[in-house]
């Protein structure tokens, strides 16, 4: 498994656990006794299991799996690969960071973490599909 | 078909999301938030169960007697179904279209996974049997 697919699946894991974890601490908080504020990230919760862990699973494994664009580069761009990775990843986790903070202070500083890692995993997106629409073929 | 479509649907879907989260952290546009149906639509919809049925079609076994795929008219069927319906369901509920239009959204996208069910079920076996 190339390390790229690597990187994307052990990643993907990571975001599952921290997903489930986040659920029962929204659903338990009462329970646990943490921060009230927690009722608010459910939208968190969704997308570390959504884009966190369904998505980069499947990035990962096409990158891994789908049919080699040549012979001589089966995979295509190495650097767009890793873009895309450290995009995604660092646009969650300013996701993850950014909603409890704008929830408990309403910044508009730290509202800009949103707009920037919906922009970020937005790039990560077009970089994915750049990086494997073509090596979806017949047969 | 199905998987380069799913392609498209993920980058609106996260066209959609960032617009989304952008307006949650710096709110820019009143009633951003009829998009939402429309985001949840074309990501798990037209992104993950349009792609994971392309995978499947793509690589479950082909059928012994005549080695291909089998029936691709139920399959296509079912390609268009999912599309329509998950159009017509995300933009009707975005829209604020009648609850009918958007039930009979759902309708075609439960008609899709019959026949997706249909066309994929015998393929579905051990090697060799």
């Amino acid at each position: 498994m190339p390390t790229l697919s690597r990187a994307f699946i052990k990643s993907g894991l990571l975001f599952f656990a921290a997903a489930l974890l986040l659920w029962v601490a929204i659903i338990g908080r009462a329970f646990f006794g943490l921060p009230s504020f927690l009722g608010a990230m459910m939208p968190s919760f969704f997308h570390l299991l959504m884009v966190g862990w369904i998505t980069q699973i499947i990035f990962g494994v096409s990158i891994w799996m789908f049919p080699a664009q040549t012979r001589e580069n089966p995979r295509g761009s190495g650097k767009l690969g890793w873009t895309c990775f450290y995009l995604l990843n660092f646009g969650l986790l300013m996701r993850l960071i950014g909603e409890p903070a704008v929830l408990a202070t309403g910044s508009a500083a730290l509202g800009a973490v949103l707009l920037f890692s919906g922009f970020f995993q937005l790039l990560a997106g077009a970089a994915y599909v750049k990086l494997i629409w073509s090596r979806v073929k017949g047969k | 078909m199905f998987i380069r479509i799913s392609f498209t649907y993920l980058l609106a879907g996260f066209v959609l999301g960032a617009l989304l989260l952008a307006h949650k952290g710096i709110p820019w546009l009143q009633g951003m938030w009829t998009l939402l149906p429309l985001h949840i639509e074309f990501m798990l919809f037209g992104w993950v169960i349009q792609f994971i049925m392309g995978v499947a079609y793509w690589m479950m076994p082909r059928l012994d007697q005549t080695k291909e795929r089998g029936n691709e008219t139920v399959a296509l069927t079912a390609f268009l179904l999912m599309n329509a319906g998950l159009l017509v369901s995300g933009f009707g509920r975005t829209l604020d279209w009648s609850d009918g239009v958007v039930l009979a959204g759902r309708l075609a996208e439960l008609s899709a996974a019959i026949l997706f069910l249909v066309h994929a079920w015998p393929r579905v076996r051990a090697f060799g049997s």
